[in-house]
């Protein structure tokens, strides 16, 4: 332990560009932004809300605003996000908050049902187990996108989700094209209609803050992107009558 | 103040790249109507764009021009950026790509300059 100290900013709950508290909290070697939450809420506030669960970057639920930019907490070191010796943590983007760094979810896991985003199972328990050709194209795109956390790091940064509250996000529409890559699954129809309506794949204006901020490195743009080729190339199939 | 503080600490490569692209189709957008208009002006006016066509030998002119060509220019490779970014299944490093449409784009700017100067 040294006997720095950070200048940690919180904005707190709904109203929070107008309800930011100022903590000082000691610094240590190794210190993520959710060590810092922590122990805001253990030795000055306990008052704080948040969000976590597992703290080693499985379960999603610590992502929050980090100096403007949306991280997960538990894996983000303060040592790379520090400017000078502050940092201002607030509750994700894009999402109702609750209280003080706790936000609403349901908006962004409907989206995810939305979008067709379970699985279409076509098979009973008697029947033999598909076979799956972990070579192929189709599957590796799959595979490209099956590790999402469902964090909603995403969600909150991309621009278009704050401007069409009816965009579907780029997670969903990822499990989406995951799902439609998915040899198992018996939904393509289904997929391609949900991810073809009002706030469809088709809203996506390709800005990257999905990819850019992913904190797996997955790649929602590229994902939406197989979507828009998907469903134009659906869209002229059904003029022709294919 | 602070929502341009936000927008500064989210903005990377491909999301500059995409604001470029709609701020140059903006400019566009303003500057087409006069550009038709000037050109109308051959018909309904011609001493008129004449007179014009006199002031575009002054350097603010040039200057304005070569930003012209630059959005022009931005504007055509970040289009086909986009293009190939959503309509081909590659997985291309995107912000090289985006880089070098910028880097193209002043390229041709330059020498533009070059040439008017």
């Amino acid at each position: 332990m040294t006997s720095k100290s950070l200048k940690v900013t919180i904005e707190r709950g709904a109203a929070a560009k107008s309800a930011q508290h100022v903590f000082h909290v000691p610094a240590h070697e190794s210190q993520t932004v959710l060590d810092v939450v922590s122990w805001i809420q253990q030795y000055a506030d306990p008052t704080l809300s948040y969000r976590f669960a597992c703290r080693v970057g499985m379960c999603g639920s610590c992502a929050m605003m980090v100096n403007g930019v949306p991280r997960w907490t538990c894996r983000t070191h303060v040592s790379k996000v520090l400017e000078g010796n502050a940092i201002t943590i607030g509750p994700l983007r894009n999402l109702p908050t609750i209280k003080d760094l706790v936000v609403d979810m349901d908006p962004f896991f409907e989206k995810w049902i939305a979008a067709e985003g379970m699985h279409h199972g076509g098979l009973t328990r008697e029947d033999p187990i598909a076979p799956v050709d972990e070579k192929s194209a189709a599957r590796l795109e799959a595979n490209a996108g099956i590790e999402c956390i469902n964090c909603s790091v995403c969600y909150a940064a991309c621009d278009t989700v704050a401007g069409n509250p009816e965009y579907l996000g780029p997670a969903a529409l990822q499990r989406a094209w995951t799902l439609l890559n998915d040899a198992k699954d018996e939904g393509r129809n289904a997929i391609l209609d949900a991810v073809s309506g009002k706030g469809g794949c088709q809203n996506c204006h390709s800005m990257g803050s999905c990819t850019a901020y992913c904190p797996y490195e997955l790649d929602p743009m590229s994902a939406i992107a197989g979507l828009k080729r998907e469903t134009t190339k659906s869209f002229f199939n059904r003029v022709r009558g294919c | 103040m602070r929502a341009a503080r936000g927008i500064a600490s989210r903005a990377h490569p491909l999301w500059l790249a995409y604001v470029l692209h709609r701020l140059s189709g903006v400019g566009l957008a303003v500057f087409l109507p006069f550009h038709f208009w000037v050109l109308a002006t051959a018909t309904t006016a011609p001493k008129r764009l004449d007179a014009f066509l006199a002031m575009t030998e002054a350097s603010a002119v040039k200057l304005a021009e070569c930003g012209l060509v630059f959005l022009l220019a931005v504007h055509m490779f970040g289009g086909l950026r986009l293009m190939a970014l959503e309509w081909l299944p590659w997985r291309p490093s995107q912000k090289s790509l985006a880089a070098g449409a910028a880097a193209t784009s002043f390229l041709i700017a330059a020498l533009f300059l070059l040439k008017a100067v």
